[in-house]
Protein backbone atom coordinates (compact mmCIF):
# COMPACT_ATOMS: atom_id res chain seq x y z
CA UNK A 1 0.00 0.00 0.00
CA UNK A 2 1.51 3.24 -1.00
CA UNK A 3 2.00 5.81 1.75
CA UNK A 4 1.82 9.60 1.60
CA UNK A 5 4.83 11.67 2.65
CA UNK A 6 3.07 12.67 5.87
CA UNK A 7 2.48 9.04 6.84
CA UNK A 8 6.11 8.17 6.14
CA UNK A 9 7.18 11.10 8.30
CA UNK A 10 4.90 9.94 11.13
CA UNK A 11 6.34 6.42 11.00
CA UNK A 12 9.91 7.69 11.09
CA UNK A 13 9.10 10.17 13.83
CA UNK A 14 7.68 7.36 15.96
CA UNK A 15 10.75 5.20 15.44
CA UNK A 16 13.44 7.87 15.63
CA UNK A 17 12.00 10.68 17.74
CA UNK A 18 13.58 14.07 17.33
CA UNK A 19 15.74 13.22 14.33
CA UNK A 20 13.59 14.88 11.68
CA UNK A 21 14.76 18.47 11.79
CA UNK A 22 12.35 19.84 9.22
CA UNK A 23 9.54 18.44 7.08
CA UNK A 24 8.34 20.22 3.96
CA UNK A 25 5.26 18.33 2.88
CA UNK A 26 3.88 21.18 0.75
CA UNK A 27 6.93 21.35 -1.54
CA UNK A 28 6.73 20.14 -5.17
CA UNK A 29 8.52 16.98 -4.04
CA UNK A 30 7.88 16.59 -0.28
CA UNK A 31 11.12 16.28 1.63
CA UNK A 32 12.38 15.57 5.16
CA UNK A 33 15.56 17.07 6.58
CA UNK A 34 17.11 14.54 8.94
CA UNK A 35 19.90 14.62 11.46
CA UNK A 36 23.00 13.00 10.00
CA UNK A 37 23.62 10.94 13.15
CA UNK A 38 20.41 9.02 12.49
CA UNK A 39 20.92 8.63 8.75
CA UNK A 40 22.24 5.07 8.68
CA UNK A 41 19.66 3.60 11.04
CA UNK A 42 16.89 5.49 9.33
CA UNK A 43 18.10 4.27 5.93
CA UNK A 44 18.13 0.66 7.10
CA UNK A 45 14.67 1.04 8.56
CA UNK A 46 13.39 2.67 5.35
CA UNK A 47 14.72 -0.24 3.32
CA UNK A 48 13.83 -3.13 5.60
CA UNK A 49 10.48 -2.10 7.08
CA UNK A 50 8.01 -4.11 4.96
CA UNK A 51 5.48 -1.27 5.05
CA UNK A 52 8.02 1.23 3.73
CA UNK A 53 10.34 -0.98 1.59
CA UNK A 54 12.37 1.84 0.03
CA UNK A 55 14.53 -0.45 -2.08
CA UNK A 56 15.68 2.04 -4.71
CA UNK A 57 17.94 5.03 -4.28
CA UNK A 58 17.29 6.88 -7.52
CA UNK A 59 19.61 9.76 -7.11
CA UNK A 60 22.04 11.20 -4.61
CA UNK A 61 22.84 14.84 -5.22
CA UNK A 62 24.82 17.47 -3.40
CA UNK A 63 23.83 21.13 -3.45
CA UNK A 64 26.10 23.91 -2.26
CA UNK A 65 24.30 26.80 -0.51
CA UNK A 66 26.97 29.46 -0.21
CA UNK A 67 24.85 32.14 1.49
CA UNK A 68 23.28 29.74 4.00
CA UNK A 69 26.76 28.29 4.60
CA UNK A 70 25.81 24.65 4.16
CA UNK A 71 25.93 21.74 1.78
CA UNK A 72 22.89 19.56 1.34
CA UNK A 73 22.99 15.92 0.40
CA UNK A 74 19.69 14.94 -1.21
CA UNK A 75 18.47 11.33 -1.42
CA UNK A 76 15.64 10.52 -3.82
CA UNK A 77 14.13 7.25 -2.66
CA UNK A 78 11.28 5.14 -3.92
CA UNK A 79 9.80 1.72 -3.43
CA UNK A 80 9.25 -0.65 -6.34
CA UNK A 81 6.81 -2.65 -4.25
CA UNK A 82 4.59 0.10 -2.81
CA UNK A 83 5.14 2.75 -5.51
CA UNK A 84 5.75 5.53 -2.99
CA UNK A 85 8.35 8.18 -2.90
CA UNK A 86 10.26 10.35 -0.43
CA UNK A 87 13.14 12.81 -0.51
CA UNK A 88 15.59 12.88 2.40
CA UNK A 89 18.02 15.70 3.00
CA UNK A 90 20.99 16.07 5.29
CA UNK A 91 22.56 19.43 6.08
CA UNK A 92 26.34 19.58 6.35
CA UNK A 93 28.74 22.42 7.10
CA UNK A 94 30.61 23.85 4.11
CA UNK A 95 33.94 23.44 5.86
CA UNK A 96 34.97 19.81 6.18
CA UNK A 97 31.63 18.20 5.25
CA UNK A 98 31.53 14.61 6.39
CA UNK A 99 28.72 12.09 6.28
CA UNK A 100 28.50 8.30 6.65
CA UNK A 101 28.19 6.37 3.41
CA UNK A 102 24.91 4.62 2.57
CA UNK A 103 26.46 2.20 0.06
CA UNK A 104 25.91 -0.69 2.49
CA UNK A 105 22.19 0.03 2.33
CA UNK A 106 21.86 0.94 -1.34
CA UNK A 107 24.95 -0.24 -3.30
CA UNK A 108 24.10 2.18 -6.11
CA UNK A 109 25.23 5.01 -3.81
CA UNK A 110 28.85 4.04 -4.40
CA UNK A 111 29.32 5.99 -7.63
CA UNK A 112 26.95 8.80 -6.67
CA UNK A 113 29.00 9.39 -3.53
CA UNK A 114 32.23 9.33 -5.46
CA UNK A 115 30.72 11.98 -7.71
CA UNK A 116 29.68 14.13 -4.74
CA UNK A 117 33.19 13.83 -3.34
CA UNK A 118 34.78 14.65 -6.68
CA UNK A 119 32.70 17.72 -7.47
CA UNK A 120 31.79 19.02 -3.98
CA UNK A 121 34.46 17.67 -1.65
CA UNK A 122 32.00 15.88 0.62
CA UNK A 123 33.76 13.06 2.45
CA UNK A 124 31.75 9.87 2.86
CA UNK A 125 33.21 8.05 5.82
CA UNK A 126 33.42 4.29 5.43
CA UNK A 127 33.26 4.43 1.64
CA UNK A 128 34.86 1.40 0.00
CA UNK A 129 36.43 3.22 -2.95
CA UNK A 130 36.92 6.90 -2.07
CA UNK A 131 38.55 8.07 -5.29
CA UNK A 132 37.64 10.85 -7.68
CA UNK A 133 35.37 9.63 -10.44
CA UNK A 134 35.31 12.20 -13.25
CA UNK A 135 38.28 14.49 -12.73
CA UNK A 136 41.95 13.52 -12.87
CA UNK A 137 43.43 12.32 -9.60
CA UNK A 138 45.79 15.30 -9.38
CA UNK A 139 43.05 17.89 -9.94
CA UNK A 140 43.00 20.50 -7.18
CA UNK A 141 39.73 21.50 -5.58
CA UNK A 142 36.09 20.64 -6.16
CA UNK A 143 34.63 22.61 -9.07
CA UNK A 144 30.93 22.45 -8.24
CA UNK A 145 31.51 24.52 -5.09
CA UNK A 146 29.96 27.94 -5.65
CA UNK A 147 33.12 29.74 -4.55
CA UNK A 148 35.43 27.66 -6.69
CA UNK A 149 38.11 29.64 -8.50
CA UNK A 150 39.12 28.51 -11.97
CA UNK A 151 42.79 27.60 -12.22
CA UNK A 152 44.70 29.18 -15.12
CA UNK A 153 45.93 25.88 -16.46
CA UNK A 154 46.27 22.20 -15.79
CA UNK A 155 49.50 20.55 -17.01
CA UNK A 156 49.97 23.36 -19.50
CA UNK A 157 46.39 23.14 -20.83
CA UNK A 158 44.45 26.40 -20.51
CA UNK A 159 41.23 25.64 -18.63
CA UNK A 160 39.91 29.08 -17.59
CA UNK A 161 36.79 30.00 -19.56
CA UNK A 162 35.85 33.45 -20.79
CA UNK A 163 33.25 35.58 -19.08
CA UNK A 164 30.24 33.57 -18.07
CA UNK A 165 26.62 34.50 -18.60
CA UNK A 166 26.03 35.36 -14.94
CA UNK A 167 29.06 37.60 -14.83
CA UNK A 168 28.07 39.43 -18.02
CA UNK A 169 24.51 39.91 -16.74
CA UNK A 170 25.74 41.33 -13.43
CA UNK A 171 27.89 43.83 -15.34
CA UNK A 172 24.73 45.24 -16.88
CA UNK A 173 24.87 43.65 -20.34
CA UNK A 174 21.42 43.03 -21.83
CA UNK A 175 21.09 39.39 -22.68
CA UNK A 176 18.23 37.57 -24.33
CA UNK A 177 16.77 35.09 -21.91
CA UNK A 178 13.72 33.76 -23.72
CA UNK A 179 13.28 32.17 -27.12
CA UNK A 180 11.42 35.22 -28.48
CA UNK A 181 13.64 37.98 -27.09
CA UNK B 1 54.76 -14.78 -15.42
CA UNK B 2 54.61 -14.12 -11.68
CA UNK B 3 53.83 -11.05 -9.69
CA UNK B 4 57.32 -9.56 -9.78
CA UNK B 5 57.44 -9.04 -13.54
CA UNK B 6 53.91 -7.66 -13.78
CA UNK B 7 54.40 -5.28 -10.92
CA UNK B 8 57.67 -3.88 -12.24
CA UNK B 9 56.42 -3.29 -15.75
CA UNK B 10 53.28 -1.61 -14.51
CA UNK B 11 55.08 0.58 -12.00
CA UNK B 12 57.51 1.83 -14.64
CA UNK B 13 54.73 2.78 -17.00
CA UNK B 14 52.16 4.68 -14.97
CA UNK B 15 51.79 6.55 -11.70
CA UNK B 16 50.07 4.40 -9.09
CA UNK B 17 46.99 6.60 -8.94
CA UNK B 18 45.97 5.55 -12.44
CA UNK B 19 45.21 2.06 -11.13
CA UNK B 20 42.63 0.92 -8.63
CA UNK B 21 44.28 -2.47 -8.18
CA UNK B 22 47.65 -2.38 -6.48
CA UNK B 23 50.43 -4.76 -7.57
CA UNK B 24 51.13 -5.80 -3.99
CA UNK B 25 47.57 -7.16 -3.75
CA UNK B 26 47.99 -9.43 -6.78
CA UNK B 27 48.26 -13.14 -6.26
CA UNK B 28 50.45 -15.45 -8.31
CA UNK B 29 49.39 -15.67 -11.96
CA UNK B 30 47.19 -12.61 -11.69
CA UNK B 31 47.72 -9.76 -14.07
CA UNK B 32 46.28 -6.32 -14.60
CA UNK B 33 45.00 -5.73 -18.10
CA UNK B 34 43.83 -2.42 -19.46
CA UNK B 35 40.93 -2.30 -21.85
CA UNK B 36 40.52 1.06 -23.53
CA UNK B 37 40.30 4.05 -23.41
CA UNK B 38 40.60 3.54 -27.16
CA UNK B 39 38.78 0.31 -27.89
CA UNK B 40 36.23 -0.29 -30.63
CA UNK B 41 33.74 -2.07 -28.40
CA UNK B 42 33.66 0.25 -25.40
CA UNK B 43 31.13 2.47 -27.23
CA UNK B 44 33.10 5.61 -26.49
CA UNK B 45 36.07 6.57 -24.41
CA UNK B 46 35.90 4.13 -21.53
CA UNK B 47 38.81 2.48 -19.79
CA UNK B 48 38.33 -0.73 -17.85
CA UNK B 49 40.96 -2.14 -15.58
CA UNK B 50 40.70 -5.92 -15.45
CA UNK B 51 42.35 -8.17 -12.92
CA UNK B 52 42.81 -11.39 -14.83
CA UNK B 53 43.94 -14.89 -14.13
CA UNK B 54 44.56 -16.32 -17.58
CA UNK B 55 41.30 -15.89 -19.47
CA UNK B 56 39.18 -15.38 -16.35
CA UNK B 57 38.34 -11.90 -15.11
CA UNK B 58 38.76 -11.84 -11.33
CA UNK B 59 37.67 -8.24 -10.87
CA UNK B 60 37.07 -5.13 -12.92
CA UNK B 61 37.09 -1.38 -12.34
CA UNK B 62 35.72 1.01 -14.94
CA UNK B 63 37.51 4.35 -15.16
CA UNK B 64 35.22 7.03 -16.51
CA UNK B 65 35.47 10.77 -16.98
CA UNK B 66 37.27 11.00 -20.31
CA UNK B 67 34.30 12.89 -21.78
CA UNK B 68 33.54 14.88 -18.64
CA UNK B 69 32.44 18.41 -19.54
CA UNK B 70 30.59 19.16 -16.31
CA UNK B 71 27.41 20.41 -17.93
CA UNK B 72 26.09 20.95 -14.40
CA UNK B 73 28.61 23.74 -13.84
CA UNK B 74 27.78 25.23 -17.24
CA UNK B 75 24.10 25.11 -16.31
CA UNK B 76 24.76 27.31 -13.28
CA UNK B 77 26.05 30.02 -15.58
CA UNK B 78 23.40 30.12 -18.26
CA UNK B 79 19.66 30.74 -18.44
CA UNK B 80 17.14 27.91 -18.23
CA UNK B 81 16.49 27.63 -21.98
CA UNK B 82 20.20 27.76 -22.70
CA UNK B 83 20.79 24.51 -20.81
CA UNK B 84 18.74 22.50 -23.32
CA UNK B 85 21.52 22.19 -25.95
CA UNK B 86 23.83 20.94 -23.17
CA UNK B 87 21.35 18.24 -22.22
CA UNK B 88 21.18 17.22 -25.89
CA UNK B 89 24.86 16.47 -25.73
CA UNK B 90 24.56 14.11 -22.77
CA UNK B 91 23.11 11.08 -24.52
CA UNK B 92 23.92 12.14 -28.05
CA UNK B 93 22.17 9.22 -29.72
CA UNK B 94 18.87 9.95 -27.94
CA UNK B 95 18.85 13.74 -27.69
CA UNK B 96 15.08 14.10 -27.90
CA UNK B 97 14.63 12.16 -24.66
CA UNK B 98 17.23 14.24 -22.83
CA UNK B 99 15.84 17.64 -23.69
CA UNK B 100 12.31 16.37 -23.03
CA UNK B 101 13.24 15.40 -19.47
CA UNK B 102 14.86 18.75 -18.82
CA UNK B 103 11.88 20.62 -20.25
CA UNK B 104 9.49 18.56 -18.12
CA UNK B 105 11.48 19.31 -14.97
CA UNK B 106 11.41 23.06 -15.56
CA UNK B 107 7.71 22.81 -16.41
CA UNK B 108 7.13 20.97 -13.13
CA UNK B 109 8.99 23.74 -11.33
CA UNK B 110 6.93 26.45 -13.03
CA UNK B 111 3.65 24.45 -12.98
CA UNK B 112 3.19 24.73 -16.75
CA UNK B 113 0.75 22.29 -18.33
CA UNK B 114 1.36 22.02 -22.07
CA UNK B 115 -1.40 21.50 -24.63
CA UNK B 116 -2.56 18.16 -26.02
CA UNK B 117 -0.89 18.69 -29.39
CA UNK B 118 2.48 19.35 -27.79
CA UNK B 119 2.07 16.22 -25.66
CA UNK B 120 1.31 14.09 -28.72
CA UNK B 121 4.23 15.55 -30.65
CA UNK B 122 6.53 14.81 -27.71
CA UNK B 123 5.32 11.21 -27.57
CA UNK B 124 5.84 10.90 -31.33
CA UNK B 125 9.40 12.16 -31.27
CA UNK B 126 10.43 10.29 -28.14
CA UNK B 127 9.12 6.97 -29.45
CA UNK B 128 10.80 7.54 -32.82
CA UNK B 129 13.94 8.38 -30.88
CA UNK B 130 13.58 5.18 -28.88
CA UNK B 131 13.43 3.14 -32.07
CA UNK B 132 16.44 4.97 -33.51
CA UNK B 133 18.44 4.50 -30.34
CA UNK B 134 17.54 0.81 -29.97
CA UNK B 135 18.45 0.22 -33.62
CA UNK B 136 21.87 1.64 -32.90
CA UNK B 137 22.19 -0.45 -29.72
CA UNK B 138 21.12 -3.65 -31.48
CA UNK B 139 23.21 -3.04 -34.58
CA UNK B 140 26.40 -2.26 -32.71
CA UNK B 141 25.80 -5.11 -30.29
CA UNK B 142 25.64 -7.52 -33.22
CA UNK B 143 28.84 -6.01 -34.53
CA UNK B 144 30.58 -6.38 -31.15
CA UNK B 145 29.73 -10.07 -31.24
CA UNK B 146 30.87 -10.40 -34.84
CA UNK B 147 27.71 -10.08 -36.95
CA UNK B 148 28.19 -7.26 -39.40
CA UNK B 149 25.11 -7.55 -41.64
CA UNK B 150 22.39 -6.68 -39.07
CA UNK B 151 24.27 -3.47 -38.36
CA UNK B 152 23.67 -2.30 -41.93
CA UNK B 153 19.96 -3.18 -41.76
CA UNK B 154 19.61 -1.28 -38.48
CA UNK B 155 21.41 1.78 -39.74
CA UNK B 156 19.33 1.84 -42.92
CA UNK B 157 16.17 2.11 -40.81
CA UNK B 158 17.72 4.55 -38.33
CA UNK B 159 18.64 6.79 -41.24
CA UNK B 160 14.96 7.14 -42.12
CA UNK B 161 14.17 8.37 -38.62
CA UNK B 162 17.04 10.84 -38.72
CA UNK B 163 15.65 12.11 -42.04
CA UNK B 164 12.26 12.60 -40.39
CA UNK B 165 13.88 14.55 -37.55
CA UNK B 166 15.88 16.63 -39.99
CA UNK B 167 12.68 17.52 -41.81
CA UNK B 168 11.06 18.36 -38.47
CA UNK B 169 13.68 20.61 -36.91
CA UNK B 170 16.68 20.84 -39.20
CA UNK B 171 19.08 18.73 -37.16
CA UNK B 172 19.94 15.07 -37.45
CA UNK B 173 21.54 14.33 -34.09
CA UNK B 174 21.33 17.22 -31.60
CA UNK B 175 17.91 18.75 -31.99
CA UNK B 176 17.22 21.43 -29.32
CA UNK B 177 13.62 20.51 -30.10
CA UNK B 178 11.87 20.28 -26.73
CA UNK B 179 11.55 23.72 -25.22
CA UNK B 180 10.27 24.71 -21.82
CA UNK B 181 6.52 24.93 -22.45
CA UNK B 182 6.46 23.59 -25.98
CA UNK B 183 8.47 22.35 -28.92
CA UNK B 184 10.54 24.38 -31.35
CA UNK B 185 8.64 23.53 -34.55
CA UNK B 186 5.17 22.32 -35.36
CA UNK B 187 4.93 19.21 -37.53
CA UNK B 188 5.50 20.04 -41.20
CA UNK B 189 2.75 19.25 -43.69
CA UNK B 190 2.88 15.62 -44.78
CA UNK B 191 5.21 14.59 -41.94
CA UNK B 192 2.70 12.28 -40.26
CA UNK B 193 2.11 10.44 -43.56
CA UNK B 194 5.81 9.83 -43.85
CA UNK B 195 5.87 8.49 -40.28
CA UNK B 196 3.06 6.08 -41.20
CA UNK B 197 4.98 5.03 -44.30
CA UNK B 198 8.10 4.49 -42.20
CA UNK B 199 6.17 2.36 -39.69
CA UNK B 200 4.76 0.14 -42.43
CA UNK B 201 8.26 -0.37 -43.82
CA UNK B 202 9.82 -0.84 -40.42
CA UNK B 203 7.55 -3.50 -38.89
CA UNK B 204 8.72 -6.32 -41.19
CA UNK B 205 12.33 -5.35 -40.48
CA UNK B 206 11.96 -6.35 -36.80
CA UNK B 207 10.93 -9.88 -37.85
CA UNK B 208 13.80 -9.90 -40.32
CA UNK B 209 16.12 -8.98 -37.44
CA UNK B 210 14.83 -11.95 -35.47
CA UNK B 211 15.85 -14.28 -38.28
CA UNK B 212 19.15 -12.56 -38.90
CA UNK B 213 20.39 -12.06 -35.37
CA UNK B 214 18.08 -12.26 -32.37
CA UNK B 215 17.10 -15.92 -32.63
CA UNK B 216 20.24 -17.03 -34.44
CA UNK B 217 21.74 -20.00 -32.63
CA UNK B 218 25.30 -18.69 -32.74
CA UNK B 219 24.15 -15.40 -31.23
CA UNK B 220 21.94 -16.89 -28.51
CA UNK B 221 24.64 -19.38 -27.51
CA UNK B 222 27.11 -16.55 -27.25
CA UNK B 223 25.00 -14.17 -25.18
CA UNK B 224 22.33 -16.08 -23.25
CA UNK B 225 24.61 -17.46 -20.54
CA UNK B 226 26.86 -14.49 -19.76
CA UNK B 227 26.45 -11.24 -17.85
CA UNK B 228 23.67 -12.45 -15.58
CA UNK B 229 22.10 -9.72 -13.41
CA UNK B 230 19.82 -11.29 -10.77
CA UNK B 231 16.69 -9.22 -10.07
CA UNK B 232 17.65 -8.30 -6.49
CA UNK B 233 21.06 -7.04 -7.62
CA UNK B 234 19.42 -4.99 -10.37
CA UNK B 235 17.17 -3.31 -7.80
CA UNK B 236 20.00 -2.77 -5.31
CA UNK B 237 21.94 -0.94 -8.00
CA UNK B 238 18.83 0.99 -9.06
CA UNK B 239 19.08 -0.11 -12.68
CA UNK B 240 16.33 1.07 -14.97
CA UNK B 241 15.11 0.67 -18.51
CA UNK B 242 15.90 -2.46 -20.52
CA UNK B 243 18.71 -3.39 -18.10
CA UNK B 244 16.21 -3.70 -15.24
CA UNK B 245 13.45 -5.26 -17.33
CA UNK B 246 15.94 -7.79 -18.74
CA UNK B 247 16.12 -9.17 -15.20
CA UNK B 248 12.39 -9.83 -15.28
CA UNK B 249 11.11 -6.80 -13.36
CA UNK B 250 8.13 -5.09 -14.94
CA UNK B 251 8.91 -1.46 -14.22
CA UNK B 252 8.68 1.41 -16.65
CA UNK B 253 8.54 5.12 -15.83
CA UNK B 254 5.93 5.56 -18.57
CA UNK B 255 3.62 3.40 -16.41
CA UNK B 256 4.82 4.29 -12.91
CA UNK B 257 5.01 8.03 -13.28
CA UNK B 258 3.26 8.88 -16.56
CA UNK B 259 4.18 12.06 -18.38
CA UNK B 260 3.01 13.50 -21.73
CA UNK B 261 -0.22 11.50 -21.40
CA UNK B 262 1.39 8.05 -21.54
CA UNK B 263 -1.34 6.75 -19.24
CA UNK B 264 -3.73 6.93 -22.20
CA UNK B 265 -1.65 4.69 -24.44
CA UNK B 266 -2.07 0.97 -24.67
CA UNK B 267 1.24 -0.88 -24.69
CA UNK B 268 2.98 -3.85 -23.11
CA UNK B 269 6.11 -3.74 -20.98
CA UNK B 270 8.38 -6.49 -22.30
CA UNK B 271 10.56 -8.23 -19.71
CA UNK B 272 13.34 -10.81 -19.85
CA UNK B 273 11.94 -14.36 -19.96
CA UNK B 274 15.14 -16.38 -19.76
CA UNK B 275 14.28 -18.15 -23.01
CA UNK B 276 17.77 -19.46 -23.80
CA UNK B 277 19.43 -19.34 -20.39
CA UNK B 278 19.10 -17.79 -16.94
CA UNK B 279 16.94 -14.67 -16.55
CA UNK B 280 18.87 -11.42 -16.71
CA UNK B 281 21.43 -12.50 -19.29
CA UNK B 282 22.86 -10.32 -22.06
CA UNK B 283 20.41 -11.86 -24.50
CA UNK B 284 17.42 -11.01 -22.29
CA UNK B 285 18.45 -7.37 -22.12
CA UNK B 286 19.04 -7.37 -25.86
CA UNK B 287 15.68 -8.91 -26.65
CA UNK B 288 13.81 -6.50 -24.37
CA UNK B 289 15.06 -3.78 -26.73
CA UNK B 290 13.78 -5.65 -29.79
CA UNK B 291 10.38 -6.11 -28.16
CA UNK B 292 10.32 -2.47 -27.11
CA UNK B 293 10.64 -1.41 -30.73
CA UNK B 294 7.45 -3.39 -31.48
CA UNK B 295 5.71 -1.58 -28.61
CA UNK B 296 7.01 1.77 -29.80
CA UNK B 297 5.45 1.10 -33.20
CA UNK B 298 2.12 0.47 -31.42
CA UNK B 299 2.44 3.69 -29.41
CA UNK B 300 3.33 5.65 -32.54
CA UNK B 301 0.18 4.42 -34.33
CA UNK B 302 -1.93 5.51 -31.36
CA UNK B 303 -0.15 8.86 -31.08
CA UNK B 304 -0.83 9.57 -34.76
CA UNK B 305 -4.50 8.75 -34.22
CA UNK B 306 -4.71 10.94 -31.13
CA UNK B 307 -2.81 13.91 -32.57
CA UNK B 308 -5.12 16.96 -32.32
CA UNK B 309 -5.41 18.81 -35.62
CA UNK B 310 -5.21 22.24 -34.06
CA UNK B 311 -2.98 23.75 -31.42
CA UNK B 312 -0.18 26.26 -31.12
CA UNK B 313 3.05 24.55 -30.09
CA UNK B 314 4.39 27.84 -28.70
CA UNK B 315 1.28 28.71 -26.73
CA UNK B 316 2.71 27.91 -23.28
CA UNK B 317 6.32 28.92 -23.96
CA UNK B 318 7.05 31.50 -21.24
CA UNK B 319 8.44 34.83 -22.32
CA UNK B 320 10.82 34.70 -19.40
CA UNK B 321 11.76 31.42 -17.74
CA UNK B 322 11.99 32.49 -14.12
CA UNK B 323 10.65 29.84 -11.72
CA UNK B 324 9.83 30.59 -8.11
CA UNK B 325 12.32 29.37 -5.50
CA UNK B 326 11.96 25.64 -5.07
CA UNK B 327 13.22 22.35 -6.36
CA UNK B 328 11.85 19.63 -8.58
CA UNK B 329 12.84 16.16 -9.68
CA UNK B 330 11.25 14.82 -12.86
CA UNK B 331 12.01 11.65 -14.73
CA UNK B 332 11.22 9.99 -18.02
CA UNK B 333 11.83 6.65 -19.63
CA UNK B 334 14.57 7.24 -22.17
CA UNK B 335 15.83 4.40 -24.38
CA UNK B 336 18.46 3.71 -21.70
CA UNK B 337 16.28 3.91 -18.62
CA UNK B 338 15.22 6.43 -16.05
CA UNK B 339 16.72 9.80 -16.85
CA UNK B 340 15.93 12.51 -14.33
CA UNK B 341 16.93 16.05 -13.57
CA UNK B 342 17.00 17.59 -10.14
CA UNK B 343 16.76 21.36 -10.47
CA UNK B 344 17.05 23.85 -7.63
CA UNK B 345 15.82 27.35 -8.34
CA UNK B 346 16.60 30.40 -6.23
CA UNK B 347 14.06 32.49 -8.11
CA UNK B 348 16.57 33.92 -10.56
CA UNK B 349 17.02 33.65 -14.32
CA UNK B 350 19.76 31.08 -13.92
CA UNK B 351 19.31 27.64 -12.33
CA UNK B 352 20.94 27.40 -8.92
CA UNK B 353 21.74 23.72 -9.40
CA UNK B 354 21.01 21.19 -12.11
CA UNK B 355 21.80 17.57 -11.45
CA UNK B 356 21.38 14.94 -14.12
CA UNK B 357 20.64 11.42 -12.99
CA UNK B 358 21.85 9.53 -16.00
CA UNK B 359 20.78 5.91 -16.48
CA UNK B 360 24.07 4.84 -18.08
CA UNK B 361 26.08 6.12 -15.11
CA UNK B 362 24.02 3.87 -12.87
CA UNK B 363 24.15 0.92 -15.29
CA UNK B 364 27.92 1.15 -15.45
CA UNK B 365 28.28 1.13 -11.67
CA UNK B 366 27.07 -2.48 -11.57
CA UNK B 367 29.71 -3.57 -14.06
CA UNK B 368 32.28 -4.98 -11.62
CA UNK B 369 29.58 -7.20 -10.09
CA UNK B 370 28.65 -8.88 -13.34
CA UNK B 371 32.12 -9.00 -14.88
CA UNK B 372 33.55 -11.05 -12.01
CA UNK B 373 34.21 -14.63 -13.09
CA UNK B 374 33.51 -14.08 -16.79
CA UNK B 375 35.96 -14.64 -19.65
CA UNK B 376 37.78 -11.67 -21.15
CA UNK B 377 35.97 -12.09 -24.47
CA UNK B 378 32.60 -11.96 -22.69
CA UNK B 379 33.41 -8.55 -21.21
CA UNK B 380 32.73 -7.14 -24.65
CA UNK B 381 29.36 -8.85 -24.83
CA UNK B 382 28.49 -7.49 -21.38
CA UNK B 383 29.42 -3.87 -22.10
CA UNK B 384 27.40 -3.96 -25.31
CA UNK B 385 24.37 -5.44 -23.57
CA UNK B 386 24.30 -2.59 -21.01
CA UNK B 387 23.92 -0.16 -23.96
CA UNK B 388 26.00 2.65 -22.53
CA UNK B 389 26.68 6.04 -24.04
CA UNK B 390 29.76 7.63 -22.57
CA UNK B 391 28.54 11.16 -23.14
CA UNK B 392 25.83 10.47 -20.61
CA UNK B 393 28.02 8.64 -18.10
CA UNK B 394 30.60 11.40 -18.01
CA UNK B 395 28.24 14.34 -18.51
Amino acid sequence: MSLKAGEIQARLEAKFPGTIVLAQLEAIDPFLVVDQGALLEMGLSLRDDPELAFDTLHCLSAVDYLKEDRIEIVYHLSSLKHRHWIVLKVHLPRVDPKIPTVEKIWPTANWHEREAYDLFGVVFSGHSDPRRIFLPDDWAGHPMRKDWVWPEEWHGIAVKPGKQFAERASEGETLGVGPFD
Amino acid sequence: MGIATTARVYKDLEPDSAYAFKPEDLEDDEMILNMGPQHPSTHGVLRIELKTDGEIVKDARPHIGYLHRNFEKHAENIDYQGVIPFTDRMDYVASMANSLTYALTVEKLMAIEVGERVKSIRVLVSELQRIASHLLAIGTYGMDIGAFTPFLHCFREREKILDLFEWLCGARLLYNFNWVGGVSHDLPEGWTDKVLQFLSEFEPVIDELDDLLSLNKIFTDRTATVGIIPPDLAVAYALSGPNLRGSGIKWDVRREDPYCGYEKYDFEIPVGQGRYGPIGSCWDRYYVRVEEMRQSVRILHQALDKLPAEGDVHEKVPKRVKPNPGEAYARTETPRGELAYFIVSDGGLIPYRVKGRSPCFVSMSIFHEIARGEMIADIIAIIGSLDIVLGEIDR
